[in-house]
């Protein structure tokens, strides 16, 4: 490692050490009048009187003040459950809301500042660690000793990495008032951008998009000579910066909802669900606009790029789960299962999944056009289980907290129904398959080894077998780390597609009679 | 030599037979799983000592470099064995009785057979060096070769490997990724020159130095000296010159790994001999892949062949043989691959490293100075005779048809574009090849026009 290197490695863990320290720093103060303004009307009265002896209390950490709150809040709801006063009960989570408001001293006078500290410092270390990789080496292979890689190979650095990311995703989710100050760290980046103050939502946005760069920028030292691997990336780096980071937040402010024009149902679970619908709706022709390019996608845009092109147009180009996937989950995507077990247990998840998400639309959709005469609001709780179970813990904590464990797709292959939709089209309906080269497989795995989808692809390789599987992402990495230039993906003529040659080019005692 | 009758059985297929094979390479794994295809009532055993499962040789160098572990190289899952009633037997073979057709194993019971199929594979050579025997001091051929190398690489501050050809520029490429300078001696006046024509070894040479490989060609190895504790601690050259190292691998080529039956009745030369359906002069007892030796060769072929895709050929030919109809072994054009470090190479059909009139030679390099194309052709007639590409990756299925059809050199060039096998948005070198043919050779050609398809299909073009 050059001095550089290290240099940059020692900033990077630095300045994550300081974002790290960030959630104890700062203090928590609530008065009566940001109460006021945060909380709905009808809430405020129950609350400053269920509040009262934390109002104005100096709390030294957002746990201490988070804690209290919540102490305060289910005290209060469970007595109202108690006697029954369903309607009184407060379901509304004010917790984020009212920790940001009372948040002052260290880290809200300083947002500037400690944003840079952190965030951009953290990145640029980053950088000066990944830019000069590979600096002065001919372009090739660049796989040595990731099997030795305590990081790289479930060993103790894998699995701490693996663990703190995942505590974060369940903080986001469900404990996101642990996590104010982080939030304020963006807050000057979201009044630029949207006017508006910086969710946590922003700050996971504004995350994981600076990850997909940075580590981008490391495909690009690490891939470096292989073309499809360079634009593949600079692809995914784009979409996630434009379709997924800025342009939601320019229809914001354009009073348009918040949307991410290259999410797609039923990945975009909530498309069709009464609020995404309604919001849409109200936004007048732009919104309108919005609602049938999110039909446009479903139904034709997949069908007929996955036709072309076949999955990888979506999953490794443009999906933002793939492009976090394929930057920052790049080290960790041999770690996939490629046994014949995973590959059923695939299909038993993936599939269900799918159902599922499409029966509850259908519900949603039926239950809509009955005005409500159908289920009344009981869609509401499949909603709920679905984002919770779906949408957050398998997406989000297993998704991305797992990738040193399991490798950078999990979600992908094992989760996602759109997935499961397009990979449906890709097999039975697409131009788009890996070629075997003829005879020249020598069952080396490398190819399974390095896919990050846990296809064995050697089995078709080794065979002579074009591979043709629901799952490939068309990442192009099997065909990048074979050595014997075996693999090529092409879109061609559907005819011949699917092959089963049962003797390999090249002996032509046994062609010559069967 | 003349051809004798095919000898044995062989074709009979008498129910519930039992079928040994000695060695669980490519060539032996192939036949099993073949004859396993077309007869479900054989009792077919596997016998290796090396391993007890199936791994892919030629993915050693990728374990020692950290790219996979053993477990990555096993082409099949554990289970596939039992489900296809293939027994495994992990042991050594100590002898044969070919009388009693029995085999004596080394810890297990002996095992007694219907037909033996000799799969034993190849082992390194060595030629009597003073001081090969010292500790540090190693060929590369099988798994337990694997492992010394690891452990006699632990403390290794400089390494010398010998023989320059594909399994010691692996061993090169190995050492350096961890990060272990290597002196790489090399016989002859240029790299795997006894294959390789002059532009294609110094491009691969060109290469070797850019990874900083330490290249001593015209380089004899004299003696190896030990350090006084019985590890190996210098080696001197024929020059007299005297390289210090801790580690020295040699890789000078291989033979096959005949031990178990020289001095037997069976018939063996440098390797055992077979006719062309694999049978030796023992019924019912075959040989296949690295250690099998043609009593008369195929045309245009080695009497030996020690690659991969023989082996595997050997074992889907002999299968058919068992299985089906006696089938003479008659592989189509030669093909082969390697890889030097980052550059990839291919060859179809027969590339000598030398050659003179009438056979003339079209050889194309990229300024690059890592791509090149070479196509050898009958100067007369302009028949193709075989193609090299370094960098490149060409479709076997189209050189297999432009041999096999006896196509011109100009016939392929003009359709280059479609055998070319580069990954999507590579950059495209047809065009240059054809340009440069026509300048090397007065002609006038054009490349072919490929037949209009859809709008859509140019986007990935
Ligand atoms: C490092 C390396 C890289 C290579 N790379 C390539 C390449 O890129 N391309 C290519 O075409 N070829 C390559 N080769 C050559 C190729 O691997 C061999 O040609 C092929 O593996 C031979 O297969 P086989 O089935 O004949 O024998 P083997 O694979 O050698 O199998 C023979 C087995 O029999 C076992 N055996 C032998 N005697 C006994 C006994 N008495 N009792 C029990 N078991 C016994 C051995 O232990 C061994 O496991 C490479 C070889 C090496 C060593
Ligand atoms: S098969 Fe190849 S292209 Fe498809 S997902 Fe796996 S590595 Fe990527
Ligand atoms: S990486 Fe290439 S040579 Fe190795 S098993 Fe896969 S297709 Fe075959």
């Amino acid at each position: 490692m050059k001095a550089i290197q290290k240099l940059g490695l020692g900033i990077f863990l630095l300045a994550l050490l300081l974002f790290n320290a960030l959630l104890f720093m700062g203090q928590f103060r609530l008065t009566e009048a940001q109460l006021q303004e945060s909380v709905k009307q009808e809430h405020v009265e129950v609350l400053r009187q269920e509040l009262q002896p934390m109002l104005g209390e100096t709390y030294s950490s957002s746990f201490s003040f988070a804690t209290d709150f919540n102490r305060l809040l289910d005290n209060y709801n469970e007595e109202q459950q108690r006697s029954q006063q369903w309607d009184r009960v407060i379901w509304d989570d004010y917790a984020f809301a009212l920790a940001r408001v009372a948040s002052q001293g260290f880290v809200e006078n300083n947002k500037l500042l400690l944003l840079f500290l952190t965030i951009i410092v953290g990145a640029a270390g980053a950088l000066l660690y990944i830019l000069p990789q590979y600096r002065g080496e001919p372009a090739g292979v660049k796989n040595n000793g990731v099997m030795f890689s305590s990081n790289k190979s479930r060993g103790v650095v894998g699995i701490t990495i693996g663990v703190y990311l995942t505590a974060i995703y369940v903080l986001l989710y469900w404990y996101p008032e642990y996590i104010v100050n982080w939030a304020l760290l963006v807050d000057p980046l979201s009044y630029t951008l949207s006017g508006g103050p910086a969710s946590q939502w922003f700050l996971y946005g504004t995350i994981y998009t600076l990850a997909i760069l940075v580590m981008g920028v490391r495909m690009f030292r690490k891939y470096k000579g292989n073309n499809y691997q360079l634009l593949r990336t600079a692809s995914v780096m784009f979409f996630q910066l434009s379709f997924a980071f800025l342009i939601p937040e320019i229809l914001v402010v354009l009073n348009l909802p918040w949307y991410d024009l290259k999410n797609i149902w039923p990945l975009d679970y909530d498309f069709f669900f009464e609020y995404s619908v309604a919001s849409m709706l109200g936004s007048g022709s732009a919104g309108l606009f919005l609602f049938i390019w999110g039909i446009l996608l479903i139904i034709v845009a997949v069908p007929l790029f996955t036709y072309f092109y076949g999955k990888r147009w979506y999953c490794s180009w443009v999906c933002g789960c793939g492009g976090l996937a394929e930057t920052a989950g790049d080290p960790y995507r041999h770690l996939s299962d490629k046994s014949l077990k995973a590959w059923k247990v695939e299909r038993w998840m993936v599939y269900p999944i799918l159902v599922i998400i499409t029966v509850i639309t259908l519900l949603t959709i039926a239950n809509y056009f009955t005005e409500f005469a159908l289920l009344k609001q009981s869609t509401d709780m499949l909603h709920q289980w679905y984002g919770f179970l779906i949408g957050a813990a398998f997406a989000g904590v297993v998704g991305v907290g797992f990738y040193p464990l399991m490798g950078n797709r999990v979600w992908c292959r094992f989760g996602c129904p759109l997935a499961a939709y397009i990979g449906i089209v890709q097999r039975y309906k697409s131009r788009f398959r890996i070629t075997t080269n003829g005879g020249q497989c020598i069952s080396c795995g490398n190819c399974s080894t390095y896919c990050e989808m846990g296809i064995d692809v050697r089995w078709y390789a080794q065979r002579g077998q074009n591979i043709v599987r629901a799952s490939c992402v068309g990442c192009g990495i099997c065909a990048s780390v074979c050595p014997r230039g075996v693999l090529k993906l092409e879109n061609g003529p559907e005819q011949g597609r699917i092959t089963d040659i049962p003797f390999l080019t090249g002996n032509e005692s046994i062609k010559v009679l069967n | 030599m003349r051809e004798p009758h095919a000898t044995g059985d062989f074709c009979i297929r008498t129910p519930g037979r039992r079928i040994v094979i000695i060695g669980n390479g490519i060539s032996g794994i192939t036949c099993a799983r073949h004859i396993r295809k077309r007869d479900s009532e054989a009792h077919i055993t596997i016998i290796s000592g090396e391993t007890e499962h199936f791994f892919s040789r030629t993915a050693l160098m990728y374990i020692f470099m950290g790219h996979m572990t053993y477990a990555h190289t096993k082409p099949y899952e554990d289970w596939f064995w039992e489900k296809n009633r293939l027994h495994l037997v992990h042991d050594w073979v100590t002898s044969i009785n070919f009388e009693q057709k029995e085999l004596q194993l080394q810890q297990q019971e002996p095992l007694t057979y219907d037909i033996l199929i000799l799969a034993l594979g190849s082992k390194p050579n060595k030629f009597d060096w003073p001081g090969q025997g010292l500790q540090g001091v190693q060929g590369l051929y099988s798994y337990q070769d694997l492992q010394m190398m690891n452990d006699n690489t632990a403390n290794c501050q400089h390494a010398v490997v010998v023989g320059g050809g594909l399994i010691g520029v692996e061993m090169t490429e190995m050492l350096l990724s961890r990060n272990i300078p290597v002196a790489f001696l090399v016989r002859e006046e240029g790299f795997w020159r006894s294959i390789l024509p002059k532009e294609e070894s110094d491009l691969v040479m060109r290469h070797l130095r850019e990874h900083h490989v330490d290249l001593r060609l015209n380089t004899e190895l004299k003696e190896i000296r030990d350090d006084g504790t019985g590890r190996v601690s210098a080696v001197v050259t024929t020059a007299g010159e005297e390289i210090s190292c801790q580690f020295v691998g040699l890789a000078v080529g291989v033979q096959p790994n005949i031990d178990l039956v020289r001095n037997t009745e069976l018939v063996v030369n440098r390797g055992i001999l077979v006719d062309q359906h694999f049978a030796t002069n023992i019924p019912n007892v075959f040989a296949i892949g690295d250690c099998a030796e043609y009593r008369v060769p195929v045309p245009q072929r080695q009497s030996i062949e020690q690659v991969w895709y023989t082996g595997r050929m050997h074992g889907e030919t002999l299968a058919h043989s068992l299985t089906h109809q006696p089938v003479k072994y008659n592989p189509g054009p030669w093909f082969n691959s390697a890889k030097f470090f980052d550059i990839e190479y291919q060859t179809y059909g027969m590339v000598p490293n030398r050659w003179k009139q009438p056979v003339d030679s079209f050889y194309w390099e990229h300024a690059d100075g890592i791509i090149a194309f070479r196509a050898v052709f009958n100067g007369e007639d302009k028949r193709l005779h075989g193609v090299n590409g370094l960098g490149l990756r060409l479709r076997h299925e189209f050189f297999d048809q432009a041999l096999r059809e006896n196509w011109t050199v100009e016939q392929v060039l003009v359709k280059l574009d479609q055998a070319n096998f580069d990954p999507e948005f590579s950059d495209r070198h047809h065009r240059e090849m054809l340009q440069a043919y026509n300048e090397q050779f007065g002609t006038n050609l054009e490349p072919e026009k490929k037949e209009k398809k859809g709008l859509l299909s140019y986007f990935w073009r």
